[in-house]
């Protein structure tokens, strides 16, 4: 693991690519969902037993989401073997090639949902990969980076939330709130609370349908994350303001969680309109990443009490 | 070692997928014993004195704006209606201020097994609409789902009543056809994930007893046994009324269910 890497510019660059199409690719699957199309491709893997049916309504967004996928795919594995074949890190080696065992997966995940009419559980599970892919193929982009690359000074930090931990377990109750949100989503929860900020009209409503229990959930989900995020935010301006690598994306996970809080409400006052609920999934991969970026660095930069030890073997680079 | 990860995942994931596939609750259109070819089933037609109950449904106050639907999604859908405005069959209120596609059926009352019909009931697709929007159908009575359209069509329906399947159907091409039957009964919404404003509903009772209202909003449910009966009307979007109601044999009695706005 204490293998080092040369800057590639190229593979850099793809890398980016590649996670900037899978953000895309997050888009156009939350516009399946909003618009209301997952099931306007009976079939799979042909749509209506062709490669290409007219992209006319609901066709174009869920065959549009599958033609989307399968680029993602295909330059998912040409990332994979190119790393393969110049990465001198196994561990960054190994990322890729789970990055292309998550992207088969999902697949296999978008095929079950459309056979099944889409069961709750396998699209909760779709989002959820979805979110996991995407946040993988952004690690690799950020470990190909120049500034990952350089040297860095490792510092110990004392107590017993330093900031690496604390950065993880925020990105964690992030994910776990982006999973809720897709149950919400998926089990047709989204306007069990018809208004915000208050639910029916209530501060805490009677809780008398599983969909009121998950969107209070979600909503509840929304303001802990919300606290852990000015939390890391405040010990990074606070304990590490001169550095940049955890001061910016501090500082737009900050304001990505007041936009999230904003299109939240936008998506209930709307009605669940695909415009703001669309942008509300995008915003929550935006922040998802950003916080896992900040995460990395911190884990990077720094070391804790507890990742002293075996401190060779969680070097990152 | 991939392969056969990837393997155990879909088929964990298939498992989950096949648990998950129950649906939700829907209106229960039941009235009598469960249909299914009993040898003492009675055929309507041979029911002596039969009453019949008639009626109509009316609207009450100011008639909805009615919605313009937007099928510019698909070209094909704007050129079979030769640019014509087509409007959205959620509410008809019709010119005498009564409502049409409202399903009128017996829900309570009937304590007789009956023959399920041989007519095979048509839903078509024309013009990028169901026709028609209201349809009803005996459980285990054939309805006959056509594309009438030069354009292709998915047809989504998830019953969720004992023994009815869910289905999506493909149909890419003019004049495809997918026979389906319901084994229980229940008010099932059927919908096309191609053009978002498509959508049909279809009444399954486990007797014959059953009308849609029409154009003049009147409804006729003949052939009935002398008896005492709960009947319902049934509205997409303004739910269900019910009535007692007692036919006389040989009688025709009058019913009238009001909606409103």
């Amino acid at each position: 693991m204490s293998e080092t890497a040369a800057y590639n510019a190229w593979l850099h660059r793809y890398a980016m690519l590649t996670a900037f199409c899978t953000f895309l690719l997050v888009i156009a699957g939350g516009l399946v969902t909003s618009t209301g199309s997952g099931l306007a491709v009976p079939d799979w893997p042909l749509s209506y037993g062709t490669f290409f049916p007219p992209m006319v309504g609901g066709i174009l967004y869920e065959h549009g989401h599958r033609m989307i996928a399968g680029t993602v795919g295909i330059m998912t594995m040409l990332l994979a073997v190119w790393m393969w074949r110049s990465e001198p890190r196994r561990w960054v080696r190994r990322l890729a090639a789970s990055a292309v065992l998550a992207v088969l997966v999902q697949a296999g995940l978008g095929g079950l949902t459309v056979i099944f009419l889409l069961p709750t559980a396998v699209s909760v599970a779709h989002a959820g990969l979805a979110m996991g892919f995407f946040s993988i193929t952004c690690a690799l982009a950020l470990v190909t980076s120049p500034s990952w690359l350089g040297s860095v000074e490792r510092e110990h930090l004392e107590g017993s939330m330093p900031l690496p931990r604390l950065a993880a377990a925020a990105t964690l109750a992030l994910y776990a709130q982006i999973l809720i949100g897709a149950t919400v989503r998926h089990t047709g929860s989204g306007l069990a609370c018809p208004d915000f900020p208050l639910c029916d009209g209530q501060v805490i409503p009677p809780i008398d349908s599983i969909g009121v229990a998950l969107h209070l959930t979600h909503r509840l989900g929304a303001v802990a994350v919300t606290c852990m995020v000015i939390w890391v935010y405040r010990r990074v301006l606070g304990s590490h303001p001169t550095v940049p690598g955890l001061v910016v994306p501090a500082t737009i996970a900050l304001t990505l969680v007041g936009v999230q809080l904003l299109l939240g409400a936008l998506t209930v006052w709307n009605a669940l309109a695909v415009e703001p609920t669309t942008a509300h999934v995008g915003g929550g991969a935006l922040l998802l990443i950003t916080m896992l970026t900040l995460t990395l660095r911190a884990y990077r930069q720094y070391s804790s009490p507890a990742a002293t030890v075996g401190a060779e073997r969680e070097a990152l680079a | 070692m991939h392969k056969k990860a990837i393997t155990a995942s879909l088929a964990v994931f298939a498992a989950v997928a096949v648990a998950a596939c129950g649906g939700g609750d829907a209106p229960t259109t039941g009235g009598a014993t469960p249909a299914p070819a009993a040898a003492n089933a009675v055929d309507p037609a041979s029911i002596d004195d039969p009453g019949t109950i008639a009626g109509s449904i009316n609207f009450a106050g100011n008639a909805p704006e009615g919605q313009v639907l937007q099928m510019a999604a698909d070209p094909y859908c704007l050129t079979a209606h030769a640019g014509a405005e087509v409007m959205s069959q959620r509410v008809v209120v019709n010119d005498n201020g009564t409502l049409r596609y409202v399903f009128v059926y017996v829900k309570e009352g009937l304590d007789q097994t009956f023959t399920t019909s041989a007519d095979t009931i048509e839903l078509s697709q024309e013009g990028c609409m169901y026709v028609p929007h209201m349809i009803g159908l005996q459980t285990n009575q054939t309805l006959s789902v056509i594309n009438n359209d030069d354009a292709l069509h998915n047809i989504n329906a998830r019953p969720s009543g004992a023994g009815n399947d869910p289905f999506n159907f493909a149909q890419p091409v003019k004049g495809m056809t997918n026979d389906v039957t319901f084994a229980s009964a229940e008010i099932i919404a059927v919908k096309c994930d191609v053009h978002p404003w498509m959508q049909a509903y279809i009444g399954v009772t486990n007797h014959p007893y059953f009308a849609v209202s029409s154009e003049d909003g009147s409804f006729t449910i003949n052939n009935l046994p002398a008896g005492d009966y709960v009947v319902a009307a049934w509205h997409e979007t303004m739910g269900e009324q019910i009535q007692n109601v007692t036919v006389g044999a040989n009688a025709t009695v009058e019913v009238s269910f009001d909606f409103g706005s």
